[in-house]
């Protein structure tokens, strides 16, 4: 499975540890609906450091797309309010 | 709907306005790659810019310290001189532009962040870009017309997606040394105005620092002076 982190490039993961992926997933989602920001900071960056312990860094000479996509690790709460409003991360 | 599954879509919609109006398949490849070269030529604005931006407030900072060790002086000069009320505002002062230099501290640090990924962003960029061109030739040369659909289905998406990634990459770092560089203006401009040069450059401190300097020789004469009297 390739995963990309935005602004850090993509990772190859073993299709079984998806499940760690998706949990920490999960839990983002309910973070962001029940506006919970000190929670939400904690999982995404737990969610980052997840996959570049677990991945391996694909070789930038490899082109293909990504099953997975992960945003980037500065992105704000309100960043991933708006993606879930479907506004989208910027603008146009 | 998940969180990364709304990440996708929100890559999807970057990379369909960087793959669309595209139709003759071979036209597509070389389109794409002109995009691609583009592109480049926008990450390596964009690092230059964050690498202003970062210089401008490593400046900034540099002139903060200069304040805060001219300011600690005239609390050790007021101090020698007796006057405490006004080493405490020496050092008033002192605090508030250490607050000012912590927030420097950290959009310093912020933009060397942003500028280590755009620069290691160009590279994969590069990577790509250069491993696309030779690809693209492959399946001009290759393949059959069906087969060659595919290849440049596949390699087109892969790339555009790549660069949805850097394009936003950049818009995120132009829009974080823009706001840094309108909050910077706003120090500078409070520098100038003397907002902050009445903490710190503070005339006014200077002229009561002279003053008391100018009493307690003076003090200091009379009393060499009585002891030579008393003789």
């Amino acid at each position: 499975m390739i995963i990309r982190i935005l602004g850090e490039g993509q990772f190859r993961l073993d299709d079984s540890l998806l499940d760690r992926v998706n949990k920490i997933d999960n839990q983002i989602v309910n973070h962001v609906s029940q506006g919970n920001k000190v929670e939400y900071a904690k999982d995404l960056a737990n969610l980052i450091s997840t996959v570049k312990e677990l991945a391996e860094p694909l070789d930038p000479v490899e082109i293909m797309p990504s099953d997975i996509i992960i945003p980037p690790s500065d992105m704000s709460f309100e960043e991933a309010r708006k993606v879930f409003c479907g506004e989208g991360l910027i603008k146009g | 709907m998940g969180f990364l599954d709304r990440m996708s879509t929100v890559v999807q919609a970057k990379m369909n306005k960087i793959m669309d109006k595209i139709e003759d398949p071979r036209e597509t490849l070389d389109l794409s790659y002109e995009k691609q070269l583009q592109l480049l030529q926008n990450v390596k604005r964009g690092v230059a810019e964050v690498t202003t931006s970062k210089k401008r407030l490593e400046l900034q900072k540099a002139k903060l310290q200069m304040s805060l060790d001219k300011l600690d002086g005239q609390a050790k000069e007021a101090l020698q001189a007796g006057r405490e009320d006004l080493a405490r505002r020496a050092l008033e002062s002192k605090a508030a532009l250490q607050a000012q230099s912590a927030t420097l501290d950290q959009q310093i640090a912020d933009l060397n962040d942003q500028q280590q990924k755009l620069i290691a962003a160009e590279s994969r960029l590069a990577t790509k870009v250069e491993s696309f061109r030779t690809k693209k030739e492959t399946i001009k040369a290759q393949y059959s017309a069906a087969d060659a659909q595919v290849k440049i289905t596949e390699s087109v998406t892969g790339i555009s997606e790549e660069m949805a990634d850097v394009g936003m990459a950049v818009q995120r770092a132009e829009e974080k040394t823009e706001n840094m560089k309108a909050r910077s203006a706003a120090l500078d401009e409070l520098l100038e105005a003397g907002t902050l040069t009445d903490y710190s450059g503070s005339d006014d401190l200077d002229r009561e620092l002279a003053k008391a300097k100018a009493s307690s020789s003076v003090n200091d004469m009379l009393a060499k002076m009585k002891e030579e009297m008393k003789k």
